[in-house]
């Protein structure tokens, strides 16, 4: 077992864990956040996807040993990270715009979505698509999450994360 | 899917490292940013004993400028060298390079040390640092430090130079300061690995190829340097039909793979198209 001490989605955590155990265990099974989704299990979708001390990685794709003294935060605390509501502006137009149908990409999506946002606040349509080419969704076709990300781009609020 | 249980030592310095290196040999394996590895450990096509994370030590991370060198640290992180403003200065062509590897996420935890020791031939960082004819700067025991040139550091495979109890700890790339550069990849979805790529960098004065470097990506089991085709285009003027026939046997004397994004003479031909439209737009053209 090997120590880690870092801060989800606000709170420090201290724990003693397997190397082998990935972020994505840790948070799910260790800390019952289960709001980030296991997906594909091979790196792929994006459906893991938090942010390490600010920026988007795959939760599946790295050992929670590696998130040794980070800054974790995932969809369940994205809120938090700003003051002006229930929702994150991203949430926010991802529910104005049905940008989902079943729904489990969409963590992974917004969260990837806020990272996008906070490296360039302006995308164009292809930067969105480009942008976003680590998260698959299944269901949408992608249109109505490229015109959640306009949204929250509009409103200007979607880089505070 | 879990990997196989491990012991694990995250070690501050590159002299902890490599004590532990020497310790346990064979059964260790170093994870960088882990983005190659982690998939390899999950799916259990390998099972170390021992896993070194280099992730605590600082001094491997940064770009830095040594005279007529960039100086890359093995950590540095995709992201981190894609919007380096020194590496865009003086060596466009990795800029350009990295940003297509993978997806962002990706590039978020991936490293440039990381990918080039993986020597993944499909990958897209040894091309770029062929074709500038980085250094590799590797530590070994005992406080030994030794200096590989590109075209011996690539052997094989995903084989590098690199030796079982050695780290590769820097990138020394020569500045090319003022030169075109593009990375022409192709791919037929996305984040995928490139079916073929081609690294570019140009040195044109007034509509004229003064010199030229280019390398290119899985068309072989390393990433190669097309010498004759630098050749052929130095003195040729920077347009498309000059270019087109510079660059025309650019796959001779190449071995790439056939799978099943296409056979070994559908990559030699997009190897000559990608070629030509790398040098074409580093040209300016």
């Amino acid at each position: 077992m090997t120590k880690i001490e870092l801060t989800v989605d606000g709170s420090k955590v201290s724990d003693d864990v397997e190397p082998r155990m990935l972020l994505v265990q840790f948070l799910r099974e260790k800390l019952g956040k289960t709001g980030t989704l296991i997906g594909c299990d091979t790196s792929n979708c994006g459906a893991c996807t938090v942010h390490l001390d600010g920026h988007a990685v795959k939760s599946c794709n790295m050992l929670a040993v590696q998130a040794d003294g980070s800054e974790v935060t995932t969809i369940e605390g994205l809120a938090d990270t700003y003051d002006g509501g229930e929702l994150h502006p991203m949430q926010a137009a991802f529910h104005e715009c049905h940008a989902l149908q079943c729904g489990f990409c969409t963590p992974g999506m917004i969260m990837r979505s806020v990272d996008l946002l906070g490296e360039n606040p302006d995308p164009s349509e292809q930067e969105i698509r480009e942008g976003l080419e680590g998260n698959l969704c299944r269901c949408t076709g992608y249109h109505n999450i490229v015109r959640a990300v306009q949204t929250a781009a509009a409103a200007g609020k979607g880089a505070q994360a | 899917m879990i990997p196989a249980a491990f012991d694990y030592a995250a070690p501050a310095t590159v002299e902890e490292a490599l004590a532990l290196l020497a310790e346990h040999g064979d059964d260790a394996k170093i994870i960088a940013g882990g983005q190659s590895l982690l998939p390899v450990l999950r799916l259990r096509l390998n099972a170390p004993e021992f896993v070194i994370d280099l992730g605590k030590i600082d001094r491997l991370r940064g770009v830095r400028e040594d005279g007529d060198a960039l100086v890359i640290g093995a950590m540095t992180t995709h992201s981190a060298v894609a919007n380096d403003p020194l590496v865009a200065q003086h060596a466009a062509l990795i800029s350009k390079a990295v940003a297509t590897v993978a997806d962002a996420q990706v590039r978020n935890r991936g490293t440039f040390g990381g990918a080039l020791a993986h020597a993944d031939p499909a990958g897209d960082v040894g091309a770029p640092a062929l074709a500038l004819g980085a250094e590799f700067v590797i530590a070994g025991q005992g406080g030994a430090t030794r200096t590989v040139d590109a075209a011996d550091f690539f052997v094989d495979l995903f084989e590098t130079a690199i030796g079982e109890d050695e780290l590769l700890t820097e990138i020394r790339v020569p500045k090319h300061t003022g030169w075109g550069a593009h990375y022409e990849k192709f791919v037929r979805i996305a984040q995928q690995w490139s079916i073929v790529a081609v690294a570019a960098a140009v040195k044109a004065e007034g509509g004229t190829i003064s010199e030229a470097r280019v390398a290119l990506t899985n068309m072989g089991s390393t990433p190669l340097r097309a010498t004759a085709v630098e050749q052929a285009l130095q003195g040729k003027p920077a347009t498309e039909d000059a270019i087109r026939e510079a660059v025309g046997a650019v796959a001779d004397g190449t071995n790439p793979p056939t799978d099943l994004n296409g056979d070994a003479d559908y990559r030699k031909h997009l190897a000559q198209v990608l070629t030509r439209r790398a040098v074409l737009t580093a040209a300016g053209g």
